[in-house]
């Protein structure tokens, strides 16, 4: 399978955004905030098809209405980045939009199924390139503001009285998770990126309660789904997004059906 | 020096003075419990110390200076205390996130830090607490590990907002052993703020009853008196002293009791607010 260029392009490209979006992910579900990223990712659809239209590259439209969007959540913080009704209804306005621009595009389908899909097969070298630096971009945020970014997910009060800037750190972290969101949306569509972000954090915070362990595992996990969907998808010609999907919702699964309070000791 | 001083400080959340012209002195050591009724500032006036709230006359001086953020010397048990229901995150872990938590970078724990926390969840009696997830901890159990936590870092001064919040009884009584214990081993100085007096009758020192935008700190014998609770109440209140036991009641009413009713409510409402100023 590794004799096309398709297949180690897109086992490349799958393989970054994994990695990223089980690190990322970990911190989401920690906080609580995943259906904020998911929001994010609904939100850069409309960047990603109104880039599009106006014949940018969808990536830096999505990247930019997803950072804008996390940005501005962050900033409001508590009055808006929790409450579920006020992003439902700017999520669905955001898909609104996404369809109104698409309604002008001249290869409507196409481009929805991508956008909305993921495309990682047709993933090229730029691509690739472009989401390491992405993603790098990504890590080192992430490793900049981790100290502060667990203190205030796990106790905001005492944080707060310790100097911590809770919004501040939310808007650096929600600014964080939009780029990983427009990264993760290459590879398996706008619609799905709760596959690489919450379903492998989810499941690996259910095998450890420790906290470097549990990183780890959440991106070994991310990257099990991926390079394994991709190989099904190979073997069987079902699309791969799906075959990721299949794989992450059975790893989150299988954890919660283990039994609860048992869990495994193992050092951090 | 003094522990904490007031001198004709004023706090205000908003337009509304919470507390005014307000003066006290805590000593070094003193076990003080922290009384009066729903939104009488006691929150408040810890933020205060804290550094989070500067007094919009008068000063405080919180163990010979100027309140600031981040002071590691204080110890800190917040009474809005957010918890994520399925947090799968070990008690050791919990607790180390608040080492340097303030600073950039990546967490980083040694062994001594680790042992440091299993020494204080020793000295609470909740050593099991250190590698069980949260979110399989009861609610006294995770009282106790955010008790242990506070008295990390060898704290001088401890601030304990509403610490018995959602404990039944038992667990009231072990709570206050714990913090007796352990903070008259330590000579460290605790403000306690509680609903209920009687609990506490065996352990303060002194009293500091809020209400009515005053304060009023000394011994039980002086403070809780019908005149002066009258006062801080602003209604008429008597009290009735029966064999260890000290019931303030408004018209035949327990005033603490009818208080810890609206507990929930209340609590949450007024830890918002502050939230938000």
């Amino acid at each position: 399978m590794f004799a096309y260029d398709f297949m180690t392009n897109a086992f490349a490209a799958a393989g970054i955004v994994a990695v990223v979006s089980g690190l990322v992910g970990y911190f989401l579900v920690m906080r609580g905030q995943t259906f904020a990223g998911h929001a994010l990712s609904h939100i850069g659809f409309a960047g990603a098809t109104g880039a599009g239209l106006i014949g940018l590259t969808p990536l830096w439209g999505l990247l930019a209405f997803t950072l804008a969007a996390g940005v501005v959540m962050g900033a409001l913080s508590e009055r808006i980045s929790n409450r579920d009704v006020a992003i439902g209804v700017v999520l669905a306005l955001a898909l609104g939009f996404g369809l109104l621009f698409l309604h002008y595009t001249t290869s409507f389908a196409m481009q929805a199924t991508a956008l909305l899909f993921g495309n990682v097969l047709a993933v090229d070298h730029t691509m690739i390139a472009t989401l390491a630096v992405l993603g790098a971009i990504t890590l080192v945020a992430l490793a900049a503001i981790m100290r502060p970014l667990i203190f205030a997910s796990l106790q905001p009060e005492l944080a707060e009285a310790k100097g911590v800037s809770l919004r501040l750190v939310s808007t650096i972290f929600l600014a964080i998770v939009a780029v990983a969101v427009a990264a993760c949306a290459q590879i398996v569509g706008v619609l799905l990126v709760f596959t690489l972000m919450v379903g492998p954090p989810a499941a690996a915070q259910r095998i450890t309660t420790g906290l470097w362990t549990g990183l780890v595992v959440s991106a070994a996990l991310a990257l099990a789904d991926a390079w394994l969907g991709l190989t099904i998808a190979f073997y069987t010609d079902w699309p791969v997004s799906f075959c990721i999907a299949v794989l992450s919702a059975l790893g989150y699964f299988a954890t919660l059906s283990a039994r609860p309070g048992r869990h495994v000791h193992s050092e951090a | 020096m003094s522990a904490v001083t007031l001198d004709r400080a004023t706090l205000r959340i908003g337009d509304r003075a919470v507390l005014s012209d307000v003066g006290f002195n805590i000593e070094f050591g003193e076990f003080i419990g922290v009384l009066g009724p729903n939104g009488a500032g006691k929150t408040t006036l810890m933020r205060a110390i804290l550094g989070l709230l500067s007094p919009t006359s008068g000063s405080i001086k919180v163990l010979g200076r100027t309140p600031e953020r981040g002071n590691p010397a204080i110890g800190y048990l917040p009474q809005l205390r957010t918890v994520l229901p399925d947090l799968r995150v070990r008690g050791r872990d919990f607790i180390a996130s608040s080492f340097n938590g303030e600073r950039w970078g990546l967490p980083a724990f040694g062994r001594h830090d680790y042992r440091m926390i299993e020494e204080t969840l020793d000295a609470v009696g909740a050593r099991d607490l250190a590698t069980r997830p949260l979110s399989d901890m009861s609610g006294g159990e995770r009282q106790r590990l955010l008790l242990a936590q506070a008295l990390i870092g060898a704290p001088q001064l401890l601030l304990l907002d509403e610490p018995l919040i959602s404990l039944d009884a038992r667990h009231q009584e072990i709570a206050i052993d714990v913090v007796r214990k352990v903070c008259r081993e330590r000579k460290i100085t605790v403000l306690f703020s509680a609903h209920e007096l009687n609990q506490l009758l065996g352990t303060l020192d002194r009293v500091l009853y809020l209400g009515n935008g005053r304060a009023v700190l000394g011994t039980v014998e002086e403070v809780v008196t019908a005149p002066v609770l009258s006062r801080l109440y602003g209604t008429d209140i008597q009290v009735l002293r029966t064999d260890g036991h000290i019931f303030v009641m408004s018209r035949g009413r327990d005033v603490e009791r009818t208080d810890h009713l609206h507990d929930h409510h209340h609590g949450h409402e007024a830890g918002h607010n502050h939230h938000h100023h």
